[in-house]
């Protein structure tokens, strides 16, 4: 029989380093910023705060549940997942990994802050296109595969693709 | 006190179950695939937001009734939420005008509740601000589209936008349970959110050439869980599994 090993929050961070965000897998649940913190207890119990992309987000009982086999793997058991709603969570909490990362797998990254006063006159923003990089895109739906995403179209390469909203 | 408190957090909870699930009705039948997504994905949200918000009440009651409990086991009269949620979707125009309608309310008032005393609902709604802004940027769209479109879908528009209007006076009329909450800093000033909720939907139903409704009567009873007869049916529906495998878990 395995004896627990008292972990500190580094080594849980570490283990947790491998969860992903099971509909982007690509993106661990740290690049997202859905991991906000770790606490060891002097009995050695792990807490685990998480917090919701989206409201419904139907991702986080999956979430939860794979921290805990992660955890389990290391012979922690003694888990505690607290969900945190504030701060709310907000794109900007995407690491630049992140957005590298989306940009690979086709997933065009949330636009950042712009000096571009244009914008305060209600002028749109353009989402480039991930694959040629185009600026000439545009809006097919509100509302993409998942809950975090809109669907775009570029009108240079003609190819649809999923834009990662900004919240 | 604290009963006001719990009714308060249960009626918000109550209304974006019920209308999370009308929403989610469409799943599979909207016009077309873009928008069967984006109607799903707004039914997610009401119902990811009716399950903070009914474990929040489950919290204040303290009587160990869960989300789930309070969202499966309750009968019609103890549902507070607004008549309007429970109406059926009728076509896309009548869901999508009633969808905006409620959308900027909601924006308001998840805004001001943002401010709440109660730190727990107040985390809740800074959340729910930011989908709602999202939903009323889609469903304000469709408005001008079906009002500045076609004479059909112009015509269907101010039906729905007719029929809705005598549902909207229930949404700003304080009873004795928002009365405690104001007083109490929980809730915010339903007169003031009313006026902006006014002023805005009125200048974009203008922009979307839809004609305002006059004010006459108003229907009112769904927050004390006097309900139309559809209401009924949509919990039969959505209580069935509940009901016939009592305490079933998956």
């Amino acid at each position: 029989m395995s004896t627990p090993v008292a972990l500190d929050a580094d080594a849980v961070r570490a283990l947790l380093e491998d969860v992903r965000d099971p509909e982007i897998p690509i993106l661990t649940i740290d690049d997202l910023g859905v991991l906000r913190d770790v606490a060891v207890d002097d009995d050695g119990s792990v807490t685990v705060v998480i917090t919701p992309t989206y409201s419904g987000c139907p991702a986080m009982q999956t979430i939860a549940d794979d921290i805990r086999a992660a955890l389990a793997e290391a012979h922690c058991t003694q888990v505690r997942i607290e969900t945190r709603l504030a701060p709310a969570w907000t794109t900007d909490w995407l690491s630049a990994a992140a957005r590298e990362k989306l940009l690979e797998v086709g997933i065009a990254p949330p636009l950042e802050a712009t000096s571009d006063k244009r914008v305060l006159g209600g002028h749109p923003r353009g989402v480039a296109c991930p694959r040629c990089r185009s600026g000439d895109t545009e809006l097919v739906s509100e509302f993409g595969s998942t809950a975090c995403k809109a669907l775009y179209r570029c009108r240079s390469c003609l190819e649809p693709f999923d834009y990662f909203k900004c919240l | 006190m604290s009963s006001a408190h719990f009714r308060y957090v249960l009626r918000l909870g109550d209304n974006a179950l019920v209308l999370g699930q009308r929403l989610s009705e469409w799943c599979g039948h909207s016009p077309f695939l873009e928008e069967d997504i984006a109607m799903a994905n707004t039914a997610l949200d009401h119902i990811g937001r009716a399950r903070m918000l009914l474990s929040h009440a489950s919290a204040i009651e303290g009587k160990g009734r869960d989300e789930d409990a309070l969202a499966y086991l309750r009968d019609e009269r103890e549902f507070g939420n607004f008549l309007i949620c429970e109406l059926p979707n009728g076509d896309y125009a009548f869901t999508l005008v009633r969808q905006y309608l409620l959308d900027v309310y909601h924006q308001l008032l998840f805004e001001a509740l943002r401010a709440s005393a109660d730190e727990e609902l107040a985390a809740i709604a800074a959340k729910a601000v930011k989908e709602a802004a999202y939903h009323a940027r889609r469903s304000g769209d469709w408005v001008l589209r079906f009002g500045d479109g076609t004479d059909e879908s112009q015509a269907r528009a101010q039906a729905a936008l007719d029929a809705l209007w005598s549902y909207t006076g229930e949404l700003f009329t304080p009873d004795a349970v928002d009365d405690a909450m104001q007083a109490a800093g929980i809730a915010p000033d339903l007169a003031q959110l009313g006026a902006r909720w006014r002023q805005i939907v009125e200048a974009h139903l203008v922009a979307a050439t839809l004609n305002v409704p006059p004010d006459d009567w108003q229907a009112d009873g769904g927050r004390e869980g006097l309900h139309t007869e559809h209401m009924g049916r949509l919990l039969a529906e959505m209580q069935f599994v509940q009901r016939a495998y009592p305490g079933l878990d998956w």
